[in-house]
Parts: structure tokens; sequence; C-alpha cells
């Protein structure tokens, strides 16, 4: 028996014909309970389905009409608008946590404490507490005036700063040794030099769980592009599916062939990143 | 390789023009402990460096956090009517919203959810991390696998299980209850069991996540510890409680808070599953928030709810947190 394989229940060190057996039933359910609603999604996206009652895992009638449908319904404007938000969503979101995170992991002054109670505390406020008054601040920028209802800028703006990103930065940029930092000042290296040459490079690791996460985070959006999309010009992908699920002459099959689309991008940068999301999803948990 | 902008203030005068590398990095080294706080302060070179960094973070904030939180507390003490002038009437919102039936069943819904999604994820993504704990590729694919459903956009997951609970008998989910002679359900359709399948969509997405948590905390746990117990005679079931359990209590406290404020703030499955209906049986918070300030216009009633909403997840937060500390302490 060897201590590094053991886990809680002890089932990989299980042998003989019945705990086999077992194990096999429990993982192949897994395996159905999970994944078995999405591959039903994709088989139905691919097949003539008239209605709801004839979603299957069984490919019948292979076709690529529910796509051809989806695309007459606009899907892909909405699909190239999610792209538009998610693309520059995430920009906007990765400059401003490693911008921040410099600031709060490497420099030392005065209000730095009333700074990061002030990120910790935009964690209890989501676009979900904020809805109604966001509207308004979206409709009418205090002092700039500006007007982003009915804008995909209205869906980027309000997610550029997420706290979450910004801690995991600022937790990982604190590990970088102060002696690399020393060294490039002295050789005369800027501000700017030692942030974007000495420490950022450094960072890759942070830089793909932020990346990932906020990634998969815009994706998910729904309410807040439900707010702002005043006409279904500026509709994302997400909010597109109702208008297609209550348009009478839109089959299922349409609706989950648009559904497919709306998931692979996010199912896609999980699957390439799986190890970025491992490390996300324990700073962000167990760190607090 | 030129450098435009003078180093900040260093322990040596500025050097005028580019001394050899390396020709001051020695004197440099000698200088005493990493983390000295006048050190790293002088390091930061000028006052403003920090504050130009933090800038744009706190610019967003201050604009889609602060601001309309702001309005959201003064709105919820208004009576407000767009072009004519919001006038103030105190507490009036509140003693309305409190008072409304639909706000108690809203309130009542959403703590069933919450309570429902929060526990039956947590359980079940215990469960989950203790089937799938293990180092061999066959139970990293089945992780995997069994994460996608978290990735998956809420939407789609709303729409993907609305075509399953279709309410007839050859639905997909009443196929599959068929096969255990049970059903055939209405599910969403059916008052009766619609908060309870809106739990179980909401538990399908959030089980996968707990797990992963779960797995986390249980590759903390020392392994020395189950070889002891199992030296010891320790059953699996023995060793589970006395060992696994005592070993990931942090890692249950922050779940239980993490699920039940997202508890609190469903939206996205319950406006695309049933939008608060069969017969108000799935009204949440938040729908009728929505209701009140978008589709009605009753901004304020709308942020007094809103108000109470946040105010309901202060709360838990800072309560599980107290409890924490103290059991750590």
């Amino acid at each position: 028996m060897s201590a590094a394989t053991e886990t809680a229940l002890g089932l990989t060190e299980s042998k003989g014909i019945g705990p086999r057996v077992a194990k096999l039933v429990i993982y192949s359910g897994l395996f159905i309970v999970f994944a078995g609603p999405l591959l039903a999604l994709l088989v139905s996206s691919f097949n003539h389905i008239s209605d709801p009652t004839q979603l299957s895992v069984v490919p019948k009638t292979p076709t690529l009409d529910n796509f051809r449908i989806a695309f007459d319904h606009g899907v892909l404007k909405y699909l190239l608008n999610s792209f538009f938000v998610v693309g520059f969503g995430l920009l906007l979101q990765v400059a401003v946590s490693v911008l921040a995170g410099y600031a709060l992991a490497r420099k030392v002054f005065p209000l730095m404490t009333v700074v990061l109670v002030a990120i910790l505390a935009t964690m209890m406020l989501p676009e979900e507490i904020l809805a109604l008054p966001l509207t308004l601040v979206l409709g009418d920028l205090p002092l700039l005036h500006v007007n982003l209802m009915g804008t995909l800028a209205g869906m980027i703006v309000p997610l550029g700063a997420w706290a979450f990103s910004i801690l995991v930065m600022t937790e990982f940029m604190k590990d970088v040794p102060r002696e690399l930092e020393e060294a490039a000042r002295i050789d005369g290296a800027g501000e700017l030099r030692i942030f974007a040459q000495i420490i950022l490079p450094l960072c890759k690791p942070a830089l793909g769980v932020i990346g990932v996460f906020g990634f998969t985070m815009i994706w998910d959006q729904y309410l807040l592009p439900l707010l702002v999309a005043t006409n279904s010009d500026s509709y994302t992908l997400p909010l597109a599916l109702r208008t297609l699920r209550i348009d009478p002459v839109v089959t299922p099959g349409v609706v989950m062939a648009a559904s497919l689309l709306a998931l692979l991008p996010s199912v896609i940068v999980f699957l390439l990143f799986q190890r970025s999301f491992a490390r996300g999803l324990t700073a962000g948990a167990l760190k607090g | 390789m030129s450098v435009r902008e003078a180093p900040v203030a260093t322990a040596e005068p500025p050097p005028a023009e580019q001394p050899g590398r390396g020709q001051w990095r020695s004197r440099v080294r000698r200088t005493g402990s990493r983390r000295a706080p006048g050190r790293a302060a002088r390091q930061g070179g000028k006052w403003w460096v920090p504050w130009l960094f933090l800038a744009p973070a706190l610019i967003l904030f201050t604009y889609f956090k602060f601001i309309p939180m702001g309005r959201a507390l003064v709105m919820s003490a208004q009576d407000v009517r767009p072009y004519l002038g919001n006038t103030w009437v105190g507490t009036a919102n509140y003693s309305e919203i409190l008072s409304s039936e639909s706000f108690r069943s809203a309130l009542k819904n959403t703590v069933v959810l919450a309570i429902g999604q929060t526990f039956g994820s947590m359980l079940l993504g215990f469960c989950l991390a203790l089937l799938v704990e293990g180092q061999t590729r066959k139970l990293s694919f089945i992780r995997s696998a069994a994460f996608l459903p978290v990735v998956v956009p809420m939407a789609v997951v709303a729409e993907l299980w609305r075509i399953m609970y279709h309410p007839t008998s050859d639905g997909l989910l009443n196929q599959v209850i068929g096969l255990v002679g049970l059903g055939p359900s209405g599910f969403i359709n059916d008052p009766d069991t619609s908060l309870a399948s809106i739990a179980v969509t909401g538990i399908w997405r959030g089980a996968p996540y707990d797990m992963m948590i779960f797995l986390a905390g249980l590759a903390g746990i020392d392994r020395g510890l189950y070889e002891a117990a199992t030296v010891d005679g320790a059953s699996t079931r023995q060793r589970i409680l006395h060992v696994t359990l005592p070993g990931l209590r942090p890692v249950f406290a922050i779940l239980f808070v993490l699920a039940a404020v997202r508890g609190f703030r469903s939206f996205t499955e319950v406006f695309l599953l049933t939008n608060g209906g069969p017969n108000g049986s799935t009204e949440v918070v938040m729908t009728l928030i929505y209701k009140l300030g978008l589709e009605q216009n009753r901004l304020g009633v709308g942020s007094a709810g809103a108000v109470l909403l946040f105010l309901a997840t202060l709360v838990l937060t800072v309560c599980v947190q107290l409890l924490r500390r103290r059991r750590t302490a």
C-alpha cells in the first residue's frame, strides 16, 4: 500500500471483479448525468427536430439545416456581438487587473488598506443587486454624460474591473522577488519598464488564470446584456437564445444549434486551459 | 538599449548616463531585509505612482459599483418619477415591499431555492469528489467531463433543461424517470414541482464546481493520516468521518457562503426556465425586482428590494466569516 495514492475512499486500490463492475457503473453514471445532456444538445443540433419530445442522444437524420436556419435568424450577428464583447471586455479586464495588481503588490502607500477593502466590497455588489441603478448610470454616465444603453460598450465597461482578477494578480505579483526589481532599477529601468518587462513576464500563470476566468465570466453574462440591449441588434448570443425559442416557427433543433455555438467557445477555452482553471478555482475559493 | 526614464530613487544617486551593467548591483544587495516598509516606500518613488496604476480599476469600480449602490440607496427612499422629479418618501418603499404578498412569497422561494441548491450542490459535489479523487487518467477524464456544466453559459443550460423538462411522457427526463416507473411529471410547468426542478438544474451546474473545490481540499489532507487510520483498523466510513470531514471544514464554510450568496442572486435560470411561473411558484427576489423596476418602472420599490437583498447577502457572509474566525481561533 503506497501512501501517495491513498484517497479518502480508497477506490483506486480496490481489486477484484465486484468492485470493478461497481466502479464502472458509478463512473458511467456520472458521465451520463453530467455530460449526457450536453451530448444530447450536440446530437440534437445536427438533427431534424420539430418538437421538444424528440430530443435524443441517437443521431437519426443528420443535417446542417438547424445551423442554416439559425444563421438566417441572425445568429452569426449575435455570435459576433458576443465575440466583440468578450474580446474587448477581456482585454480591458486584464489590463485593469495587472495595473491594479502591480500597485497593490509592489507598492506601499497610505490608504492601501482602504483600497483593498473597497475592492473586496465590490464582490458583494454584483450586477444582479445593482441592476436597476446600473441602467440609469449607463444611460447617462455621471460627469461624462454619455449614453451607453443599447451599445456593446455598455456591456463591456461595467465588467472592466473585476475584484477576483485584481486579487489573483496581486497575490501572484507579491511573490516576484524584490531583487529582480531592484536590479532593474539600478540598471536605470523606469516604473513602466519594470512593470512591463520584469514583473509582467513572470506572471504568465496568473495571466492564464485571470484570462480563462475572465473569458468564462464575460461569456456567461446574461443580466447585464439584457439590461443594456435595447433592441435585438445589440443582442449577445445567450440573449438571442430566448428570442429564438419564443419564435413560433423556430424548431428546438435550431435553438440547440444556436446553443451549441454559445457553449463551444467557453468549453474550448476550458479544455485548452484546464490547468489554469484548476489553479484559479483554488486561488479564488481557498484564499477567500 | 536606451533607458529614457531616470531611475526613481535608489540607494545610489541616479547615474547621469547608463552605467555598465551590474556596476551598482553589489552595493544594493547588502541593504538588509526584503520587505522593510521604509525601504519599499522609498522604492515606490513618487506618491502618485501607485494611484496611477490603480486609477483604471478605481474609476471603473466607482462608476459601475459604488455610484449605482449609492443610487440604489437613494432611490429606495424615493418615489422615482422620470421627468417629474423624485420625491422623498422615507421608508415607504421598504414598508410597501415588506408588506406585499408577492415579495414575501418571492423571499420564501428564494430562500428555499438557495438552501436547496447550496446543500444539494455541496452534498453531491462532496460525493463526486470522493468518487473521482485519484491520479489515473480515467479519473481525470471523468473529472473534466463532469466539470463541463460549470463552463457552459447559464442561458444554454436553461434552454437545454427547458427542453429536457418537457411535460409530456415523451419528454426526455420523463422518459428517464419512466424507466423506474415514475412520472410523467410536469416539472417546471407544475407549481408543485417547478421550484424543485429549477433547484435540480442549479445543482447540476453547481455540484461539479463544488466537486473541484473539494478535490483541492482533499489534496491538502495529509496522506499519512489515512495510512494511520488504516493501520489502526478504521473502516472507510470512520476514515471519512474522522479524517476527511474535519480536514475539509474550511472548504465547507467557503463553499457555503459562495453557494448561498449565488443562490440569493439567482436570476438567469429562473428568468429563462419559468420567469416566475407557473402561478408565481418560482418567483424569486431577483425576477421580482426585474419586473418591478424594468417592466413596471417602479424603480423606488425595486431598489428597496435590491437593498434588502444586499443586506441579506452581507449578513450571511459576515455571520459565516465570524463563525469561521471563532472556530479557528
